[in-house]
């Protein structure tokens, strides 16, 4: 029987993944960015849960960062950045969503199955979360390459660095605090200089499609 | 003490750049910054060669001869570049391309991308290695996006998206690493390369070998392998020159030693030969991806940045096969890549300068108007060739004939990927050297020191390599072990 | 003895169906007004509509076939007969032995064929579109109907629902995560079933775009109460099949009169509640084209496949 804190490890698991597929199925730039600082939140919650029943408190420190980053600083940069550019209310055309979602759900079965001789060494009492972490990574990759904007690129990426740490509680409760202050340091520089790239862009091209950015080619 | 002031210079002197950056003087003090790091540099290679590695400041900091010759190559190209860009930034700027501004986010970034090279050198910690390596990619965003002109912006763009997936993957490798190390050591110490190096024999091997998969994809985007590859020729066209020679000449070798040191503790795992083929698998892919897409380029550096991917190929093989003569020859080869790389980037920087495109079709004659610079291009394409006397066919040599002895079967696409890349290249380079001239006079003269320094040390390498550098590329290569 | 209970119990069963379905409607009409800021007409008007129906003469269409007919008795017969098989108030019905999980789908199935024939048997332009239109949401949200129910049988190694209910409701409180992901699935496929909206707007028969409405435009009187009545009564169905398998505290497992008493109380707040929070979904969500309808519902089977995947990885 799994405990009280591990099922709600599960639950809050299960929702990382369902934001993941969320994210992928969202048309509108606003709804991604609070997506995104849900699955800040799920991901901060589901640490505090493992730094409460492990007693360990680095991942307490974590915890704060990820949520200071993660459900604060990073999503109120992205709402700055999106009223500044006036692409708030972008909708984007997603080509055929359900086949994105079945392409999806290939991946969570890949996902799933990769993670399982993993799991099985792993000591942790959200061990078996590592499965949704690593298709969440997948599902974020699948998200960067069917967007055709810069802004819920980037947010992909985000996300995928977001499951990556989901990852890294779930198997082996957090990294070493200076390694995830490091990581967390890259996230926050690599949000500004997008910030300045993104109006780069839109000077350039008079609008943030990705499609005009494909001129570089061999030849 | 040395590691400390090492990291302090380059990291100051972006600091103080970000200030100055725009002043009149700025480039001299940018190339005083790099030559102090150099000094130190060697400072810290007298030390190595003396005592032995050192770890430091908690076990935080780790050279070996392994790293401590690349972070000597790192300083030193560092500090022939930043001669070089002095008076290339400045032309730039006389033809409008720059503002003050932008030639301040230049300088700063120039240092801060030194600083992020040389800490992902010198720390102990894979994931510090890590944070080093992904701050190195977002240093670079920006250089490569100086000009802000709509192919520089793409290439950027493209640049930072398939190099942050790919060091994404690299982190999830991380983080497998230090899930298999956990166990063995505890949370404090499992991602220290020194500690994971005693213990690698009973890390667990499913596990190594599915982090090794990552890591190696993940760093090998930013090495350039085929067929993650696709961002570097389109930065090292659209940056500004000086990036694209640092970037061939430190960016690249940083990360293949990533893969490398990586790789050292997957072969301990596993005890197989897993690791290498993988690498093998991918470096001939690059190889031949590279040689292949060499002949339809148009624009110079596109095509010597497909060279470097193909020059990355062979060594990612030649690390791949292993061994100590192997490994002696992927080291020599990353040496002398690095240095006639960037010399040759420098000759193209400036003919680009001269004849004011980049499209190979309209540079032509550039002996005319400047022998040193034509004779330069001529010169370094031979070397990266692999043409004698140059290093680079000693160490192409080597990597040869362990071939013909390892792995047989590769010999021949090597060959015919050498040979392809020789018929390209050279075809390519002949008519822009000679014949008729289609050069300008440039404001200022080119700096030809750099050009020359590294063309000679090349040369050097490929005539006789002093006792106590083959000694030290022994004892790095005895390191990667198999 | 327990078998007198047992079908004493079976027998109330049928009588809640039929006599709480129109007022559940009822009650989310009256609820929708009030967030709409309307007075509304009371929770007893559907009581009102089917009286006044029942009281009125029929008209038939001059090419109605006996299956036009027949249509509306079939209908009502198979939603009170699933209300019969789905455990509401205990888990001990002798009607509930013959039937599983996916006796119940196959009934609703039966249902919207006899429908879909009945409204292309006079032959109109709207009974046609009606059908197709609902033939294709029932294409679609079956297989995720099943992907469903299949979690928690899979949770409860059984299809029967009392089985499948007894586990949910009487072992320890367990969370399973898979389960979230079945009742966000279960709750889109219930708005596409019963023709609620974002899927279809149940109070109109004025849009071109309507589903439901256009198959019944052919019925009137006693014919026409009788499929409003089975709609409602389906939709009650859907409501206790969503509490049996998400929320089944509350059930009697025994046959004490106690047990029941607390059992029809949990029920009248589970409907109350679930009642007002489908006015509230309904308020707040506009209709969406018909075209975004195979999205819609594709996605409430990716979430059912997902919730079994998760039952695999996270609770096996």
């Amino acid at each position: 029987m799994i405990p009280l804190s591990g099922q709600l490890l599960n639950l809050l698991a299960a929702v990382f993944l369902l934001i993941a597929f969320a994210m992928l199925a969202q048309r509108r730039i606003l709804s991604l960015i609070h997506l995104y600082a849900y699955q800040g939140l799920v991901l901060s919650l589901s640490t505090l849960i493992v730094a409460y029943s492990t007693h360990q408190p680095h991942l307490y420190y974590s915890m704060l960062l990820n949520f200071l980053l993660k459900v604060l600083i990073v999503p109120w940069i992205l709402h700055r950045l999106i009223h500044r550019l006036n692409v708030q209310w972008d909708v984007e055309t997603l080509l055929n969503i359900p086949t994105t979602m079945l392409i999806g759900l290939a991946l969570v079965i890949f996902a799933f199955n990769l993670s399982l001789p993993i799991v099985q060494l792993a000591g942790t009492i959200n061990r078996s979360t590592l499965g949704i972490a690593l298709a969440s990574v997948l599902l974020s990759f699948l998200m960067m390459i069917t967007r055709s904007k810069a802004v819920p690129q980037v947010i992909g990426f985000l996300a995928l660095e977001n499951s990556l740490i989901f990852a890294a509680t779930s198997i082996t409760y957090g990294m070493p605090m200076m390694v995830e202050l490091g990581i967390a340091l890259d996230v926050l520089v690599g949000v500004f200089i997008l910030g300045v790239f993104f109006f780069h862009i839109r000077n350039q091209f008079d609008s943030l499609e990705l499609k005009h950015m494909e001129k570089l080619k061999d030849n | 003490m040395e590691i400390l002031l090492l990291l302090f210079v380059p990291l100051s002197g972006g600091i103080l750049l970000a200030l100055f950056g725009n002043h009149r003087l700025a480039a001299e003090l940018n190339s005083i910054i790099s030559f102090l790091t150099l000094i130190n540099a060697g400072f810290l290679t007298a030390r190595i060669i003396s005592y032995g590695p050192i770890v430091a400041f908690h076990e935080q900091f780790f050279v070996d001869p392994f790293n401590i010759f690349l972070v000597t190559l790192t300083a030193l190209v560092a500090f022939t570049t930043s001669l070089f860009s002095r008076p290339y930034m400045r032309i730039e700027q006389h033809h409008g391309k720059l503002t003050e501004n932008r030639l301040r986010l230049y300088h700063c970034m120039y240092q801060l991308f030194t600083f992020t090279m040389l800490l992902a050198l010198l720390t102990n910690n894979m994931g510090i290695l890590w944070v080093a390596m992904e701050a190195a990619t977002l240093t670079t965003v920006l250089l490569v996006s100086l000009y802000r002109t709509p192919a520089s912006l793409e290439a950027a763009w493209k640049y930072f998206i398939i190099c942050g997936v790919g060091i994404a993957q690299a982190l999830f490798g991380t983080i497998l690493l230090y899930f298999a190390a956990e166990k063995l050591l505890g949370i404090h110490s499992s991602l220290l390369w020194t500690h994971l190096d005693k213990i690698k024999d009973r890390l667990d091997p499913t596990v190594m070998s599915v982090a090794f998969v990552f890591l190696l994809i993940g760093y090998g985007t930013k090495v350039g392998l085929a067929p993650m590859h696709n961002w570097l020729p389109d930065a090292h066209a659209e940056g500004p020159t000086p990036i694209s020679a640092v970037l061939s000449g430190l960016l690249l070798n940083v990360a293949l030693y990533a893969v490398v040191r990586c790789k050292i503790l997957t072969d301990g795992a596993l005890h197989s030969h897993f690791a290498g083929n993988l690498m093998i698998g991918f470096g001939l892919l690059s190889l031949i991806v590279a040689v292949f897409s060499l002949s339809h380029q148009k624009d110079i550096k596109r095509l010597f940045g497909y060279s470097s991917i193909e020059h990355m190929g062979l060594i990612t093989f030649a690390f791949g096969m292993g061994g100590p003569i192997a490994n002696f020859a992927g080291l020599l080869h990353m040496t002398v890549h690095s240095l006639t790389k960037s010399a040759i980037f420098f000759t193209v920087g400036h003919a680009a300068q001269k004849t004011r495109t980049q499209v190979m079709e309209n540079i032509r004659g550039l002996l005319i108007q400047s022998p040193t610079v034509g004779w330069g291009l001529m010169l370094g394409s031979l070397a990266i060739l692999g043409m004698p006397p140059f290093g680079v066919f000693a160490s192409e040599f080597l990597i040869l004939t362990t071939a013909m002895k390892q792995q047989p079967w590769a010999t021949p696409l090597l060959l015919m990927a050498l040979a392809v890349a020789f018929a390209a290249i050279f075809g390519k380079v002949q008519p822009m050297v000679f014949g008729e001239t289609t050069a300008q006079r440039t404001p200022r003269p080119p700096a030809l020191l750099p050009i020359f320094v590294h063309l000679s040390l090349v040369l050097m390498l490929g005539l006789f390599i002093p006792m106590y550098l083959a000694n030290w590329y022994r004892e790095a290569a005895s390191l990667i072990g198999y | 003895m327990t078998n007198l209970y047992g079908f004493i119990f079976q027998f109330i069963q049928l009588i809640m169906t039929l006599v709480l379905s129109p007022l559940l409607l009822g009650w989310i009409n009256q609820c929708r007004y009030w967030l709409q800021n309307r007075q509304g007409p009371g929770v007893f008007q559907p009581y009102r509509q089917l009286v006044k129906l029942f009281c009125k003469d029929a008209v038939l269409a001059d090419n109605a076939s006996p299956l036009f007919r027949m249509t509306p008795y079939f209908l009502f017969a198979c939603m009170c007969l699933a209300g019969t098989i789905v455990p509401v108030l205990a888990t001990n019905l002798p009607f509930a032995s013959v039937a599983d999980v996916i006796v119940l789908v196959g009934i609703f199935a039966l249902a919207r064929v006899f429908l879909a024939l009945a409204a292309m048997d006079i032959g109109t332009g709207f009974g046609n579109l009606g059908a197709r239109r609902e033939m294709m949401i029932g294409f679609l949200a079956e297989p995720a109907l099943l992907m469903v129910l299949f979690t928690p049988a899979f949770i409860s190694h059984s299809t029967a629902l009392t089985t499948i209910v007894d586990t949910l409701s009487h072992t320890r409180f367990i969370i399973y995560p898979s389960m979230a992901f079945a009742m966000a699935s279960y709750l889109m496929v219930l708005l596409a079933e019963n023709s609620r909206i974002p899927v279809d707007n149940p109070s109109t028969h004025l849009e071109l775009t309507m589903i439901h409405e256009a198959m019944l435009l052919e019925y009137s009187a006693r014919h026409l109460a009788l499929v409003e009545w089975a709609s409602s009564i389906k939709l009650y169905d859907y409501f206790v099949i969503g509490f049996a398998l998400f929320v089944p505290w509350g059930i009697a497992s025994g046959n004490h009169l106690s047990s029941m008493l607390l059992a029809f109380l949990a029920l009248f707040i589970k409907l109350a509640f679930a009642g007002f929070g489908l006015a509230i979904v309904e308020t707040l969500s506009a209709k969406m084209r018909i075209f975004r309808v195979p999205e819609f519902l594709g996605t409430a089977f990716m979430l059912a496949v997902l919730g079994t995947l998760t039952h695999f990885l996270l609770e096996a």
